[in-house]
């Protein structure tokens, strides 16, 4: 278990407080009791120091090992034995000052008590340190854990983002590779914008919030690409006012969705094609739209919804710990995909 | 002179394929381009071209659906940016494989290799289908079957099959819409659909698992299976035991 110096410093120097009040209160009352000064300090010292002894080591015992549900019997136990060691140690050490036999009397009747009293010091701290090194463990456990979740976290969405589209940028480039031959200023164009749209993609992190404007800006350039690829088959339809274009998300949460929508409306479709994205503010939520057609008859239900739409689950759950963000419908050959994104500052715990 | 077809769905990769096809206009002679599928069908059956430049992944059904539906499929050079295939198009023997983007000499390389295999008359559209197979072997199990009724292309869900029964050259691929016959084996359907839900019960059938109500006794080593469509499969000994097997009984 790794805890601090200055913990276990602050332990030991708790111990040595409570040992020296204790002492001063026990001095006192034996002091009461109408012996000397002198012969009350010496039994309040004494004992007082053993019994710091037993609680320090009891405390270092558990430091390193917690007693599990069944084993604090033999906790129990130990400390019974230590408040008898101290007893004794007190019984047999102080006579040795030849302190005169009224006092010697004093100490074999108060045994018994002596001994309690010890007992009940060493178990409280007992207690007291099981508890204290019990509430360390947990906090260093639950340390780890979300260290181990935030780090699975990264990691998940670093592939969720590997989902580049190798096939969109091979075909791009080749499209490019044909405008080169009778249109170079359109190719030259399409470079610009294929160029952009990576950077974009790559440069983006997962734990971006960026405004729905920017994310739009950054899908228009997939979309720009698309359109020069299958030519006036592909049609756009964004609608989002203002308040809404400046409403926060996930960077990159929208562009699976729309992938998805190019895929099965415009990659597995013939002619003219429409794909609407449309965003708008309900209550404390930013709700996105995307709509697509599609072929129930030839849409491949395997291949596809597949990763794009449950990446975008995942991720909405990562994010917000929530399920119910994302739903999609399909009827009359249109599939609707909507998200809702909490504006909820607190909530989004990047 | 040969007589060539374009089928991809985006304009800008069939314009690459006819400006590097300009070269060899004195031996190719570029006849049609076609956007998806079914109009590749359509064309390949009307000018019944020597070959052909197909796309892969298209609307409607992939460049592979269409070749089995064409009964004699001319040569082909796939151009696609999908390299998931290429090993099995090599290993087969399609003309060649271009992934998209694909330079000038490449190609010059697909076609003069295409003009020499047609000069030595070797038989290229054999060879075609037995890419098709390869591809149908080494593919994932198939999630939907492509068939020709008359003139029109039936997409069938692997879902949607009853079961299949054998008919002489052909399988009938039963659904409840109807049936349909398909140009091709028993053991190829067995192999390339999901043997958790499809299992051979019999010689001549193959039926989905999720469609048996009930499974009778019948003569001696012999059961019936009962779908829920209230047909009734003959179930052979084997055919028993792996259908247990899959239930899990």
């Amino acid at each position: 278990m790794a805890i601090s110096k200055s913990e276990i410093s602050r332990a030991y120097l708790a111990i040595a407080i409570g040992g020296v009040a204790w002492a001063a209160l026990q001095t006192y009352v034996i002091h009461s009791f109408g012996f000397d000064w002198y012969m009350a300090i010496i039994d309040g010292v004494g004992s007082s120091l053993l019994l710091s002894g037993a609680c320090w080591l009891i405390n270092n015992n558990l430091r390193y090992y917690q007693p599990g549900r069944g084993s604090y019997i033999n906790l129990f136990i130990w400390c019974v034995a230590l408040a008898a060691i101290c007893a004794a140690g007190v019984r047999y050490l102080l006579p040795l000052l030849k302190p005169g036999e009224v006092y010697v009397n004093f100490l074999q009747q108060s045994l018994i008590i002596r001994l309690f009293t010890n007992f009940l010091a060493i178990g409280w701290m007992a207690m007291l340190s099981a508890i204290w090194f019990s509430q360390l463990d947990q906090k260093e456990t639950e340390k780890r854990r979300n260290e181990a979740e935030s780090l699975a976290r990264d990691a998940e969405l670093y592939n969720l983002r590997q989902q580049l589209q190798p096939h969109f940028l091979f075909n791009s480039l080749n499209s490019i590779n044909a405008l080169i031959g009778f249109k170079p200023d359109q190719a030259r164009k399409m470079i610009h914008q294929l160029s952009d749209f990576l950077r974009g993609t790559l440069r983006k992190d997962d734990q971006q919030r960026i405004t729905l404007n920017e994310e739009l800006a950054h899908l228009n350039l997939y979309l720009e690409i698309e359109k020069v690829r299958f030519g006036h088959r592909l049609q756009t339809e964004i609608s989002c006012d203002r308040t809404c274009g400046e409403a926060i998300m996930p960077a990159m949460l929208l562009q699976p969705i729309v992938e998805n929508a190019i895929k099965f409306g415009l990659y597995d479709t013939t002619g003219q094609v429409t794909i609407s994205i449309r965003g708008e503010m309900d209550n404390n939520y930013l709700v996105l739209m995307v709509q697509n057609p599609y072929d129930p008859q030839t849409s491949r239900p395997k291949q596809g919804t597949g990763f794009g739409l449950r990446g975008v689950q995942r991720r909405l759950y990562l994010l917000f710990a929530r399920n119910d963000l994302m739903e999609t419908h399909a009827n009359d050959n249109i599939f609707t995909t909507i998200i809702k994104v909490p504006q909820d500052e607190t909530r989004i715990n990047y | 002179m040969k007589r060539a077809l374009i089928i991809d769905d985006e304009p800008l990769a069939r314009m690459v394929v006819m400006e590097y096809l300009l070269e060899f206009k004195d031996q190719i002679e570029l006849i049609q381009e076609c956007g998806d599928g079914f109009e590749g069908l359509k064309a390949i059956q009307q000018h019944k071209p020597d070959l052909i430049f197909l796309d892969v992944q298209m609307p409607k059904i992939t460049g592979f659906e269409m070749l089995e539906l064409v009964d004699q499929p001319p040569s082909v050079i796939f151009t696609t940016a999908f390299d998931e295939y290429a090993i099995k198009a090599f290993e087969a023997h399609a003309i060649d494989y271009l992934l998209k983007p694909f330079s000038k000499e490449r190609f010059s390389k697909a076609i003069e290799k295409y003009l020499a295999l047609s000069a030595a008359d070797a038989k290229p559209a054999a060879k075609t289908e037995k890419l098709l197979e390869d591809v149908a072997q080494g593919h994932a199990q198939h999630e939907r079957i492509v068939v020709k009724t008359g003139t029109k292309v039936k997409i069938i869900p692997v879902r949607d099959i009853l079961y299949l029964q054998a008919d002489d050259d052909y399988v009938s691929i039963i659904t409840a819409e109807g049936a349909y016959l398909k140009n091709k084996t028993m053991s190829f359907f067995e192999q390339t659909l999901d043997g958790s839900q499809f299992v051979r019960v019999h010689r001549s059938y193959i039926l989905s698992v999720a469609e048996i109500t009930r499974i009778d006794p019948y003569e001696k080593d012999s059961h019936l299976a009962i779908l829920k469509s209230g047909a009734k499969i003959p179930v052979s000994k084997t055919g028993y035991a792996k259908l247990k097997q899959v239930l899990g009984i």
